[in-house]
């Protein structure tokens, strides 16, 4: 199943989700997802069981206000993780999770929860709803949060742009408790 | 005569993976509940629970911080065909779990029977709320501890603590299920699984969200739209009991059975320590640890602070809650609608 590009309410795919960092170039993102999830699969070898029959699936991982997607096949003999265009089709996937970049990464920092951002409609997945729980908790349950051993594969430079992230997605938090 | 002190009630917390069990405990959980990946488990959802040897590890992990691990055995077996409960029951024992939860009186027989040591709590499941049935799951049983269902006043558990011969635990933040509980065969009905023999509630497989064009969100189950929430509006579970129907005495979508909304009896605490609660509930085994660190995090100060004498400042949790309202629920008020 696929959705057109335009289903989540602050998606425009244009805008970077920090003011002071653009969206890095495709070419640049790919090398890089894939050493990321490389390390991720070697450090949690345990997250692939809770994805029991859906290791194999497709998913599309749409951050709504970056210019690109992401696409990962969770599958420990054939990783695959990476950023694709929003220019033509989108790849063939079983569901697809949208939310803006700031709300995605606060998942994968563990400090936000899914079903939170189900209710608030700041995150909407469609497509196999089965898969989707299995990918989230198998991301859930890895012993370090995945935000961390990404920033830690660059060093301080990584800590550095964690905590900016941070930093940017408790702002957000902050003026969205302020709206009446 | 002086009024005896008020016990210390234990919290109670969820844990649907190892990482939640150990957030849990780092947040200052005395116990944590969970089960296995099987159908003895009422949140035996995908991907989630515990492997043996995973159980093994949190017990430990639990158990060195001085926290308890009780196994949530909650489902009903279908006639004859006991043995999965049973060998999960074994198996608790072996590790060294503190309690078994138990639903079921052919589980909790066959507890009493090979593992006199081990505590059996009577879970939520089992719908007792009187006096009597109670007391006869003591008397049969040894059962230490009953899980009430949501649907009592405060005043009325005060009333049951002093006529029962065990512990008492209350739900106070969550799902707010106001079913007879382990007798709801809603989601069975549409989907063909059960609830309570199954463990899955509009078990994932079966749900479906279709994003219109205009914004708005529709949810399926088993092919059946069960509600279709506005652009900006708030969502809840894809549950039977908190859809939206048509009936004839509404105009438009009617919640004819439950609203998406989540118990939140923080404010009711010093009442229902007054009242003698052992033990706090906090649902959510099918939540992210972020959930659980916070919630349990947030009751921990609160409960703590409420013992010291002092007014608890409750943290905000809202943002948390099923379609982001909270109810105190009938621990309230029955007339909470």
């Amino acid at each position: 199943m696929t959705t057109s590009q335009t289903d989540h309410p602050a998606a425009d795919g244009a805008r970077g989700p920090l003011p002071l960092l653009p969206p890095p170039p495709l070419f640049l993102l790919r090398p890089l997802l894939a050493r990321i999830v490389r390390k991720v699969a070697a450090r949690n070898p345990g997250m692939f069981a809770r994805l029991g029959p859906h290791a194999g699936e497709h998913f599309l991982i749409d951050p709504v206000d970056m210019p690109f997607m992401l696409h990962l096949r969770p599958d420990p003999d054939a990783l695959d993780f990476r950023a694709v265009g929003r220019r033509g089709a989108a790849p063939p996937h079983v569901a697809r999770i949208s939310g803006t970049f700031l709300n995605l990464f606060t998942l994968m920092d563990s400090e936000q929860d899914g079903d939170a951002l189900f209710f608030s409609r700041d995150l909407v997945v469609t497509g196999d709803t089965e898969a989707v729980v299995c990918l989230r908790n198998a991301l859930d349950d890895v012993e370090e949060p995945i935000a961390h051993t990404v920033a830690a594969m660059f060093g301080p430079p990584g800590r550095l742009a964690l905590d900016l992230m941070r930093s940017a997605a408790d702002t957000r938090r902050r003026r969205e408790e302020a709206q009446p | 005569m002086t009024t005896p002190a008020p016990i210390k009630p234990e919290l109670v917390c969820p844990a649907g993976t190892p990482a939640a069990l150990r957030a849990a405990v780092d947040a200052g959980a005395e116990n944590v509940y969970c089960g296995y990946q099987n159908a003895t488990n009422a949140r035996n959802f995908a991907g989630l629970n515990f492997t043996p040897d995973e159980m093994a590890q949190s017990i430990r992990y639990a158990h060195e911080r001085g926290s308890k691990v009780l196994i949530t055995l909650n489902t009903f077996p279908p006639a004859g065909k006991v043995d999965l409960w049973t060998d999960m029951a074994d198996l608790s024992a072996r590790l060294g779990a503190d309690a078994c939860i138990v639903a079921d009186i052919a589980v909790a027989d066959h507890i009493r029977r090979h593992h006199p040591q081990m505590r059996i709590h009577l879970s939520v499941q089992a719908a007792a709320s009187s006096p009597e049935a109670i007391a006869w799951y003591v008397r049969e049983f040894d059962v230490k501890r009953v899980v009430l269902p949501r649907i009592m006043t405060v005043s009325e558990i005060r009333g049951l603590v002093d006529e029962i011969p065990c512990e008492v635990e209350t739900f106070i933040f969550g799902n707010h299920g106001l079913m007879v509980e382990g007798r709801c065969s809603l989601t069975a009905y549409v989907t063909g699984q059960s609830t309570n023999m199954d463990g899955a509630c509009s078990p994932a497989a079966c749900v479906a969200y279709e994003q219109q064009d205009d914004g708005s969100l529709a949810t399926r189950l088993s092919g059946v739209m069960i509600d279709r929430f506005a652009a900006q509006e708030t969502a809840g579970y894809p549950t039977i009991c908190k859809g939206r129907y048509l009936a004839e005495a509404r105009d438009g979508g009617y919640y004819a059975f439950e609203e998406p909304v989540s118990l939140n009896a923080a404010t009711m605490l010093p009442e229902l320590i007054r009242a003698g609660v052992h033990a706090f509930k906090i649902e959510g085994r099918q939540r992210s640890r972020a959930y659980v660190k916070k919630v349990v995090a947030a009751f921990r100060e609160a409960v703590d602070t409420v013992m010291a004498g002092d007014e608890p400042k409750l943290a905000d949790l809202v943002a948390l809650t099923e379609g982001q309202k909270h109810t105190e629920g009938a621990l309230k008020s029955k007339t909470w609608r």
